[in-house]
């Protein structure tokens, strides 16, 4: 298990293909015919009302929903029977704030099996914190999660997410409840990791200016997949005007704080099925 | 070995320390409360103090089975009801959603209610009071080697699915994304709690069993930076009560689980006036 490679670079090639899922509790559907495809490299939003199944498609995702239609992972030279391999930072992590876990003891438990109650050795420790470091996180190893704030607790858990680096990233409204300064840092991070890793991210947010700064691809759900493009598109759309009550699409116009390159492909865009 | 043990006993300077039953229970105390407080540090950290509360409350009904088939020893009655509520517990929490206080208590009062029926209508009363406050100094040394046997089970789960168990605790989703089998860790944590519990509550007491597994890792909460210093504190804790509490027992002839949980609870308040944060 090797987490650590300090430059990967986004091949372009692999993907991660959600296949026709639908999600029904009972006899409501939640989510209907859902096919999107996640290209490593690639920063996809995910936007729509409240209701509207983006904590659910996570969900199925993660495997925690029954579900059908699939998840599929496809490389350049292989196609791989796997699921794809998962990084996940929750909403807002609900815990006892005198939980007597550190920094480190939660990258020991990611990077090896030893019982992380046994002690450290010192070169998992120099490893943790080589991870850390890249999200300027380093100095935090050795306080417990209940010391640490909103903005720092999120990096650190997105740091743990990319330990070992997985094939798709989720991010479920990651930032909700930090301040602008950290809301700033996280998202900065989350734009290179991108870069510096092959891997794809699907970020769930309400925040639309950030979205629209950072995102590569934006994907409108409401049940189904009603819009799926570039920002510029997508924030455009009638039903996004609708649903978020305003004219997004000059938020598109403000420069991106990522000077990244640009979205690969503008995919289709309908009123309908995607 | 129990003779060797006896000896070395014997050479401390105390008067407690020259009488056979003293020097049997001291090693079932020292094994006691590596038990508790291997079990107790994971339990408070997973905030399942009310479920192994339930656990030892459904030793009652446990007994109650066993009088009605007739056992003369009721400990696999006993563990078997123990381990049957703990997977019922652990699946309806998932199932019902929602608050898991309120789940646990549905289930710890139908076991009770359940053992109290039975009882009262086979008139076994007697039996079961015995179980409420626990008389470790009726420990056999079959029964010691049986608690150390327990130590070695919670010490290999501890090996291999520590780190697993703290994701689990951590956030459900988060342990599920890194492929950790949330459901199975949950239910193999819960029955080995069970065992723990019921095999070795006749010698501790149902009344004070949990406060045995909850106040250690409690007390060394407030100044634990990390797991092992928190694993390590709550074992310090634990065999510092239950050693000392044995001692106090014998001179003030008091129920031994009791006075040991007094001293527990003193660790508890010097470690709160001490606290970190």
């Amino acid at each position: 298990m090797n987490p650590l490679p300090t430059t990967l670079p986004a091949c372009g090639g692999c993907c991660s293909k959600l296949e026709r899922l639908t999600v029904s509790f009972g006899k409501h559907t939640v989510l209907e015919d859902i096919s999107l495809h996640f290209h490593c490299g690639e920063l996809t939003a995910l936007i729509g009302p409240n209701g509207a199944g983006k904590t659910t498609l996570l969900k199925a995702i993660l495997g925690e929903v029954p579900h059908s239609g699939a998840l599929r992972f496809h490389d350049q030279s292989r196609q791989r029977p796997d699921r794809p391999r998962i990084g996940y930072v929750p909403q807002k992590l609900e815990f006892d704030a005198t939980l007597p876990v550190s920094v480190l003891d939660l990258f020991a438990g990611a990077l090896s099996r030893w019982p992380a109650w046994l002690g450290h050795h010192l070169l998992l420790r120099k490893r943790a914190e080589a991870m850390l470091a890249q999200f300027e996180a380093a100095p935090l190893i050795d306080r417990t999660l209940g010391q640490l704030s909103g903005g720092e607790l999120q990096r650190v858990l997105l740091a743990l997410a990319v330990t070992p680096v997985p094939d798709i990233l989720l991010l479920d409204e990651p930032v909700s409840g930090v301040d602008l300064h950290g809301m700033d840092l996280f998202y900065k991070m989350v734009s290179e990791l991108r870069r510096r890793y092959d891997l794809a991210i699907l970020l769930v947010s309400h925040d639309l200016p950030e979205v629209a700064q950072y995102a590569d691809r934006i994907v409108f759900l409401n049940r189904r997949v009603i819009c799926d493009g570039p920002p510029a598109q997508v924030l455009g759309h009638e039903q996004v005007k609708k649903v978020f009550g305003v004219d997004a699409s000059l938020l598109a116009a403000l420069p991106r704080r990522d000077p990244a390159e640009p979205p690969r492909a503008a995919r289709h865009c309908a009123g309908g099925a995607a | 070995m129990m003779a060797l043990w006896r000896h070395l006993v014997a050479l401390l300077p105390f008067a407690w320390a020259q009488y056979a039953f003293m020097q049997q229970a001291l090693l079932a105390v020292i094994a006691a409360a590596v038990l508790y407080g291997l079990l107790g540090a994971l339990l408070v950290n997973q905030q399942m103090a009310f479920f192994s509360d339930a656990i030892g409350h459904a030793a009652l009904t446990g007994v109650a089975i066993g009088v009605v088939l007739g056992l003369g020893d009721p400990l696999w009655a006993m563990v078997i009801f123990a381990a049957l509520l703990a997977a019922a517990i652990t699946l309806a929490k998932r199932a019902a959603g929602g608050s898991a206080d309120t789940t646990i208590g549905l289930f710890m009062s139908f076991a009770v209610a359940l053992g109290v029926v039975v009882l009262s209508r086979g008139g076994g009363f007697a039996r079961y009071s015995a179980y409420l406050v626990g008389d470790v100094l009726s420990i056999t040394p079959g029964e010691i080697g049986l608690l150390l046997a327990l130590i070695a089970l919670v010490l290999a789960f501890y090996g291999a699915f520590f780190n697993q168990v703290m994701f689990v605790g951590l956030n459900a989703s988060l342990a599920g994304s890194r492929r950790i089998n949330v459901r199975a860790i949950e239910l193999l944590f819960a029955l080995l709690v069970a065992v723990a519990v019921t095999v070795s509550i006749r010698w501790v007491g149902l009344l004070v069993i949990n406060s045995l597994l909850i106040l250690p890792a409690a007390a060394a909460r407030h100044r634990a930076g990390n797991v092992a210093r928190y694993l390590r504190d709550t074992l310090a804790v634990s065999l510092f009560s239950g050693v000392a509490g044995l001692i106090a027992s014998y001179y003030l002839a008091t129920a031994t689980g009791a006075t040991m949980v007094l001293f527990a609870m003193a660790c508890y308040l010097v470690s709160l006036a001490f606290r970190h944060r």
